[in-house]
């Protein structure tokens, strides 16, 4: 069992999402910062797909009543097992009683602790992931809390400790992100010069960014005037309703773009000028408030080879630690 | 007489009050004990209290009210 002794900012049990029912009107939720994630349960010699934990900003303070394998990935932190440091991607034993604890975050946003066996709370519609917008799945629907105890799961593969991710494969946080963008499915709405001023801008991440989305800050953008269609109402930032990609990018009032992650709604009304390819919100996961964000324009086959060689790097990486 | 800096441990706004019409939770020249809360960031729409970390009088504040900080930012001088 896993007792949390201090839950940090907002942690909360993830896994890869559930996946299924974006249609009718549920959101993935699931790890941001899928890579990390995924490495993770590697390291500890889980099944992909088992549950863990992600934290952001403050790590937890976690007290283990077991033997049991961790490792500790995604965000560049200190992180203590009984007070001595214990390297980051790499999986590591811990006993029966020892308390793993952070300390001030030095790069990204978001650590990921996998635990070997998983987090074991209820599947939730095919998933162990927290969507605390509406309370459900994860432990209880809801972030930790101080005193909330966590079963560990038992079909861990192959935990082992020692396992570690070549440094050549640990991502780097740089102070400016750069994210691909595929442009559309509204980009005709922003003028020509806005769109580019989009693209060259280097936008800040303001404190309105979690799970939910993203909101940057960093230019003003316009639309091209048009008499409104039936339906989409009289802000130029409005098309008639539609579903929003998963990593799609609105911007309200032409202020403040934001870009809508794994908890967000499924769709609406604001006019979509791009959507950021799944495999860089692992790099937004790892932004903080204050970091800069540059979108960089990608057309569909060049969304395909990012993605393509990411996930091809996650199996190679997989297949090493095996 | 020594001095130490409280910094933040997240990103967001720091306020010096609970609540927009509530007193300040510390002023300078107010003595604060270790664990005391001397401020709030405010980040994905969460509050976070800032805790004094060591014991002291409150000499400044290095950031104002409503002020974006970043982490590791230094935010309340201390008399120690």
């Amino acid at each position: 069992m896993i007792i949390c002794q201090d839950p940090g900012l907002e942690t909360t049990v993830q896994d890869t999402g559930r996946l299924g029912y974006y249609s009718i009107g549920f959101p993935p939720s699931g790890a941001l910062d899928s890579f990390a994630y995924h490495v993770g349960n590697a390291l500890v010699g889980n099944e992909p797909g088992a549950a863990g934990l992600e934290a952001v900003y403050l790590g937890p303070t976690l007290e283990f009543t077991e033997d049991t394998v961790i490792a500790v990935t995604g965000a560049d932190i200190p992180a203590f097992v009984d007070g001595a440091e214990i390297p980051l991607w790499e999986s590591v034993a811990v006993s029966s009683g020892s308390v793993l604890s952070f300390g001030q975050l030095r790069g990204g946003a978001r650590p990921y602790i996998a635990v070997a066996g998983g987090i074991d709370v209820p599947l939730y519609y095919g998933s162990r992931s927290t969507y605390t917008l509406v309370g459900i799945g994860g432990f209880e629907g809801r972030a930790l809390r101080a005193g909330d105890e966590l079963a560990i799961g038992s079909d861990a593969r192959d935990p082992r400790a020692g396992r570690r991710v070549d440094a050549s494969d640990v991502p780097v946080h740089p102070s400016t992100a750069e994210v691909h963008l595929l442009v559309g499915l509204h980009s005709y709405r922003l003028t020509e010069d806005s769109l580019a001023r989009f693209t060259d801008t280097e936008w800040k991440v303001t404190p309105d960014a979690n799970r939910v989305g993203y909101r940057f800050r960093g230019a003003e953008l316009e639309f091209v005037p048009r008499e409104q269609p039936f339906g989409a109402g009289s802000d130029p930032a409005n098309v008639t309703d539609c579903g929003y990609p998963v990593g799609s990018v609105q911007v309200p009032g032409g202020v403040e773009p934001i870009v809508l992650l794994q908890d967000a709604v499924t769709g609406g009304g604001y006019a979509t000028l791009g959507t950021v390819v799944s495999v860089d919100r692992d790099r937004l996961a790892q932004t903080k408030t204050g970091d800069r964000t540059r979108f960089v324009p990608v057309d569909l086959d060049g969304a395909l080879e990012v993605r393509k060689d990411r996930l091809g790097a996650l199996d190679r990486i997989r297949s090493a630690l095996a | 007489m020594g001095s130490h800096t409280i910094t933040s441990r997240t990103p967001g706004v720091f306020y010096h009050r609970p609540s927009p019409d509530a007193d300040p939770y510390v002023t300078e020249g107010a003595s604060v004990a270790e664990g005391d809360t001397v401020g709030l960031v405010e980040v994905m729409k969460t509050f976070h209290e800032v805790k004094a970390d060591a014991a002291g009088t409150v000499s400044k504040f290095l950031v104002e009210n409503e002020d974006e900080v970043t982490i590791g930012q230094d935010l309340v001088e201390l008399e120690t």
